[in-house]
């Protein structure tokens, strides 16, 4: 079992589906923000275009690095779950702080009142993080003992 | 204001470029009925979907939609779905394997060329081929080559050649000499596709003034254009990652089973032939 490496494959899918899930769901789907915002300066596109090139990346990347240590037979269920909700709560809390509030890159909706949306999102990506950061701990432990 | 919706033009179903495709299907499937040893399927496969994609966006405009979306449509498909397909085909590797011992000899010393190191970099390819859509699509030189059917042509051209080239460099089973390693693959393959995404969000953004100089302009059908670009390229990004990461999990099968202490895979002399045909 390859503990280690089990979570970090998890981590890179949980991250990747994170992002996929906004993109898809409220970009897309709801289309509370868009494929372009009006208000978008150039250096917000460029690095928009580069977070989602890195995710597709990282979604591939991901599922092929999990597939190649199930087929050697050394993953770790528990720690490859532990990793994806760690990798999606850390990308949840990253997007809710660094870029709708640090950065302003984008808000999660337009013309509302934005504090319970920000609260909802930023609670769900702590919830989580915590989920991952217990699971991937006991998985550790167990392998341990 | 595309060149498919103008009348005189909308017949032209491009004969020269029709036959260089079949000559490339022909020549593929020949070289194919030399080859004693056993070819894998989804190479030629690969190839003649490759060439099909070609004849498509050549062929009678009919096939695709019209105005600008159309035009994109056909630009993707020569300058990304089709190289890629032709990538996969490994006709370098199917050369090598069916020519006399002199055009072996030939190819072999092509490849150690010092050019075609730089050339086949991946910052080379990507910057050719992004770098080049941005030069096209934000300079007067697409409105340019509306009315000029040379630099029309040109254009084409340029862009199935380094589409073949990104392709080839960042995921290609044909031998690759000094090929980077995976790392910086990946970061051209980001920034390929984050700046083909950011042209399209910014063509999007100024449909009424780019590309600058057409004599008619149809802003909503520009849009329509920018945003099938947008997702287009998306497309093209997640199966050129899948190549790519498919040629590495193949790669590290075939090691693990040669045995921990093996050669390293992937290095044969001073070639490295990542996903090589007949690996999975």
């Amino acid at each position: 079992m390859d503990g280690r490496r089990s979570a970090g494959a998890g981590a890179v899918i949980g991250v990747a589906v994170m992002a996929a899930v906004d993109e898809i769901v409220f970009h897309q789907i709801l289309g509370w923000h868009h494929f372009y915002d009006r208000s978008t300066p150039s250096v917000a596109l460029l690095s928009d275009g580069l977070l989602h090139a890195a995710e597709l990346l990282a979604l591939v990347g991901g599922f092929f690095w999990y597939a190649d240590l199930r087929r050697r037979r050394v993953l770790a269920p528990r720690a490859a779950w532990g990793g994806f909700l760690l990798g999606a709560g850390a990308f949840q809390l990253f997007d809710g702080i660094i870029d709708h509030k640090v950065l302003r890159l984008h808000q999660i909706r337009y013309g509302v009142h934005l504090l319970p949306y920000d609260v909802v999102w930023n609670v769900a990506g702590g919830v989580l993080l915590l989920a991952g950061a217990v699971l991937t701990w006991r998985a550790r432990s167990a392998r341990n003992r | 204001m595309s060149l498919l919706a103008l009348p005189d033009r909308a017949a032209d179903a491009d004969p020269l470029a029709l036959a260089v495709v079949a000559l490339l299907a022909g020549g593929y499937l020949f070289a194919l009925s030399r080859d004693r040893r056993c070819w894998p399927r989804r190479r030629t496969g690969a190839w003649l979907a490759g060439c099909a994609l070609l004849a498509v966006a050549l062929g009678p405009p009919a096939l695709l939609p019209a105005g600008p979306a159309g035009h994109m449509a056909q630009h993707l498909l020569i300058g990304m779905f089709a190289p890629l397909a032709l990538v996969l085909g490994a006709p370098v590797t199917l050369l090598l394997r069916v020519a006399p011992p002199p055009v072996r000899r030939a190819v072999a010393g092509l490849l150690r060329a010092r050019p075609l190191h730089v050339l086949a970099h991946p910052a080379t390819a990507v910057l050719l081929s992004t770098g080049g859509l941005w030069l096209v699509l934000a300079t007067p030189l697409y409105a340019a080559a509306e009315s000029h059917r040379l630099l029309h042509h040109g254009l084409h051209l340029h862009y199935l050649l380094a589409g073949y080239l990104v392709a080839w460099s960042v995921a290609g089973p044909d031998p690759a000499p000094r090929r980077p390693g995976l790392p910086v693959r990946l970061g051209a393959l980001l920034i390929a596709s984050a700046g083909h995404s950011v042209l399209a969000k910014y063509l999007y953004a100024h449909a009424d003034t780019l590309p600058p100089g057409l004599a008619e302009r149809d802003a909503d059908g520009l849009r329509a254009a920018a945003r099938l670009m947008y997702y287009g390229g998306d497309l093209a990004e997640l199966l050129l990652a899948i190549a790519l990461f498919g040629a590495w999990y193949g790669r590290r099968w075939s090691r693990a089973k040669r045995g921990p202490h093996a050669p390293t895979g992937g290095q044969v002399g001073r070639y490295s032939t990542s996903g090589r045909p007949g690996v999975p």
